[in-house]
């Protein structure tokens, strides 16, 4: 899978060498295991969309990965920055957006976060409270795109995007695959990208 | 790193020092206007009286005003996914809560010493009071600043956070009173010593105690 990937960092320019990999997994909420021995890696170019049903683990999979929980048991290894978007938008709601997603160039520096593409460049002198869902989502992408992060992290991208915006953000993972970087989704919905492997967490049950 | 840091400051002091909708430092600078100036109600217009505990009023009405803003401090950012995504971009808690110490510090200190001369004067305490009121809020705010923020962390995520952060906060901030307030009564500067000592040591541990509590919030 590391197809056209290392060697020609393209688009999102210089996208350093990244992997990510889980080495028997296990996470635990309360008494209950969620799953076990849990196994994959995942090297540049490479998707990969968890599926299970609610309150299978595919979040907490995510957060373990993303080094913000730790596992029961196994480890993660991964080389590279983590960018993340879940439900929380991060970004400061009193604020107008473009002044919100200021606060994030200064911290991560000056990256194209492609505000036009996002249908994002009109809504810069609305306060992020105002936002619907669908436009916070996509304000989060914007974040994640200003990051300039090799490894992606998306918890439940498609919610409360629609038709439009849904393909939008296909496209943009698939550029951001085809540049070397790493996406793992975690989604119930359907999502649409060439080169998508499953991994279905109810296999890893107890 | 120091470009992050201040890029962290300015969000903080955008939101604690003007603060927004929420009124940012004018309110807690109010409220202690407002005790010290309906003390002289309470103890009735006896000047020798209040000259000798007005120095200990400032001091309550400043624990007070610093512990008003302690629910917005720490709590919103966990909310609103903050921390989760400065710790993917390796910015670690301790230096946030750092940063964040001396914003709350900056939004409440500096305003508060300027109204003590206010207070002061409705008080009637005299120019060496004054002068040693403003010399121990001067040691002992950074301490309040960083007990506060500590304690933010610490009861961030649990039900009913702003009531029982101040109820930890006050007896936690003890040592400061009883140095910063019985400087006035020794009129020595050992008082403020002590004060300020009391401070280092709180700005010291706040931002691993802090950091810790913000991880564990995490899980």
């Amino acid at each position: 899978m590391c197809w056209q990937a290392c060697d020609f960092p393209l688009t999102l320019g210089a996208m350093q060498e990244c992997r990510i990999a889980a080495e028997k997994l296990a996470c635990r909420r309360g008494d209950r295991v969620l799953f076990s021995d849990l196994n994959f890696a995942l090297s540049p170019g490479d998707a990969l969309q968890i599926v299970g049903s609610n309150g299978i683990g595919k979040s907490s999979l995510l957060r373990i990965l993303a080094g913000l929980m730790r596992p029961f048991l196994g480890q993660v290894v991964r080389d590279g920055t983590i960018g993340l978007i879940d439900e929380r938008a991060a970004l400061d709601p009193e604020l107008a957006l473009g002044q919100a997603l200021a606060f994030w160039q200064r911290i991560d520096g000056p990256v194209d976060n492609e505000l036009a593409r996002l249908g994002l460049a009109g809504l810069m002198d609305v306060p992020v409270r105002y936002l619907s869902t669908g436009q916070t989502k996509r304000a989060a992408f914007a974040r994640l795109l200003g990051q300039g992060a090799p490894i992606w992290l998306l918890d439940e991208p498609l919610n409360g995007l629609d038709g439009e915006a849904v393909q939008l953000v296909e496209t943009i993972v698939a550029e951001h695959c085809r540049a070397g970087g790493i996406c793992l989704i975690a989604s119930h919905q359907p999502f649409d990208l060439a080169g998508l492997r499953q991994l279905a967490l109810q296999d890893f049950t107890p | 790193m120091t470009g992050r840091l201040g890029a962290l400051l300015r969000r903080d002091l955008a939101r604690l020092l003007l603060g927004g909708r929420r009124g940012g430092s004018i309110l807690p600078i109010l409220f202690f206007l407002a005790v010290a100036m309906i003390y002289p109600f309470a103890v009735g217009p006896d000047a020798p009286l209040l000259a000798r505990t007005g120095g200990g009023v400032i001091w309550v009405a400043a624990l007070l005003a610093a512990i008003l803003p302690l629910d917005r401090l720490i709590e919103p950012d966990i909310e609103m996914g903050f921390f989760n995504q400065w710790a993917l971009r390796g910015i670690s808690e301790e230096w946030i809560i750092a940063v964040r110490i001396l914003a709350h510090w900056l939004s409440f200190a500096p305003a508060l010493m300027l109204a003590a001369v206010p207070a002061a004067a409705l008080l009637g305490l005299d120019g060496p009071t004054i002068r040693t009121v403003e010399l121990g809020l001067l040691a002992g705010t950074p301490g309040l600043a960083a007990l506060g923020v500590m304690v933010a962390a610490l009861t961030a995520g649990l039900r009913g956070g702003a009531a029982l952060s101040g109820m930890l906060v006050i007896p936690l901030a003890v040592p400061l009173l009883i140095f910063g307030a019985g400087s006035l009564s020794t009129g020595g500067d050992s008082g403020v010593a002590l004060t300020g000592a009391c401070s280092l040591v709180l700005l010291a541990i706040a931002p691993f105690a802090g950091g810790a509590a913000v991880r564990a919030a995490r899980d």
